[in-house]
């Protein structure tokens, strides 16, 4: 912010190129959908805690899907719950970027041979584009992950988005 | 009280309803006749010595491939006179069948659901007799020993 005060002040006007002014503003305003499936949301809760807070990168969880641009998807998803996540997904508008956080989401973490009912993985029903690694992941963790995923966004072309590139390579 | 003298009381009124005491339990515990169960739960739902007022517990349990045998596990508890009681009953696991007792007890509604739900025993006379933790198109049951998984649910593959 400092280098943007010092350009403002001289004119008032700062030169950049339209992709890089897009992505600055998406990333630096990426709303989370309030969303947890089991026990990796407390994690999430706490990341957005006063002692982690996650605001200083205008990171304000959503209660609508609508209004979000990011889904965590911190926890466990049972088949039962694998149809309400897609849905989810679904209502969210374009773009739309996924964080699967912790080894449920990320495999199916401990219930990889045994649970009968959980998804390995949540990549088997909605696009992924941060997997964070941990049982729960502490909240340095998942804000590491987010950190990750503005990484992605700053590298994002309006000609080729990111978030629909599987979308345009399945067209034939 | 201890679990024989139960029996004993048991047996006053409803001669062929106690099987046997299963004494290596604890609390020791009495097996019952599958067809007297709900007039048995009745008596010791009724009883003035006993009361079981509470239904603590209903579980399911596979007792594997040789035996070919279900049992349901039920475990009561009198509030007044402060008795715990085990009691179970063995069903043939091709066709699991055993009467309800959400007439006595309201608690054994959604425990009755849970045993249909991953053990496929079936309660004749319950009100709402649906799965409660599975999806309702769900295929098996899954706590019996011989289960295997869908390959696929809805499109979305099963196994690891």
């Amino acid at each position: 912010m400092g280098l943007l005060d010092q350009k403002l002040a001289q004119g008032g006007i700062v030169i950049s190129k339209l992709e890089d002014l897009l992505n600055w503003a998406r990333l630096s305003s990426m709303w989370p959908m309030g969303f947890g499936t089991a026990c990796c949301a407390i994690e999430f809760m706490s990341a957005q805690s006063t002692p982690y807070d996650m605001d200083r990168l205008g990171m304000i969880p959503r209660a609508s899907p609508r209004q979000s641009d990011v889904m965590i998807v911190a926890g466990t998803v049972t088949f039962k719950m694998a149809d309400r996540v897609r849905r989810l997904y679904e209502q969210m508008a374009e773009p739309r970027y996924v964080v699967s956080m912790g080894s449920c989401s990320n495999c199916g973490g401990p219930y990889w041979e045994h649970g009968y009912h959980v998804v390995k993985g949540v990549d088997r029903i909605i696009p992924v584009d941060v997997y964070v690694p941990g049982c729960p992941p502490r909240p340095e963790a998942l804000i590491g992950g987010l950190i990750k995923l503005q990484d992605k966004v700053r590298s994002e072309s309006i000609i080729a988005p990111k978030a629909v590139e599987k979308l345009l390579k399945e067209k034939p | 009280m201890t679990a024989i003298e139960i029996k004993t009381l048991i047996d006053e009124s409803l001669p062929q309803a106690v099987i046997q005491v299963v004494e290596d339990a604890s609390p020791q515990g009495l097996e019952l006749e599958p067809h007297f169960l709900v007039e048995t739960m009745l008596f010791l739902h009724s009883h003035p010595q006993l009361y079981f007022d509470s239904l603590s517990c209903i579980t399911g349990m596979d007792n594997g491939a040789e035996l070919e045998e279900l049992e349901v596990i039920y475990n009561l508890y009198s509030l007044p006179n402060d008795i715990h009681l085990m009691t179970k009953v063995k069903l043939e696991k091709k066709n699991p069948v055993v009467d309800s007792l959400t007439g006595i007890w309201r608690t054994a509604d959604w425990h009755e659901r849970e045993v249909y739900d991953l053990f496929g025993i079936h309660f004749n006379q319950h009100p709402d007799l649906r799965r409660i933790l599975l999806p309702a198109d769900w295929e098996g049951h899954p706590l019996r020993k011989d289960y295997k998984e869908q390959s696929y649910y809805r499109g979305i593959e099963v196994k690891y």
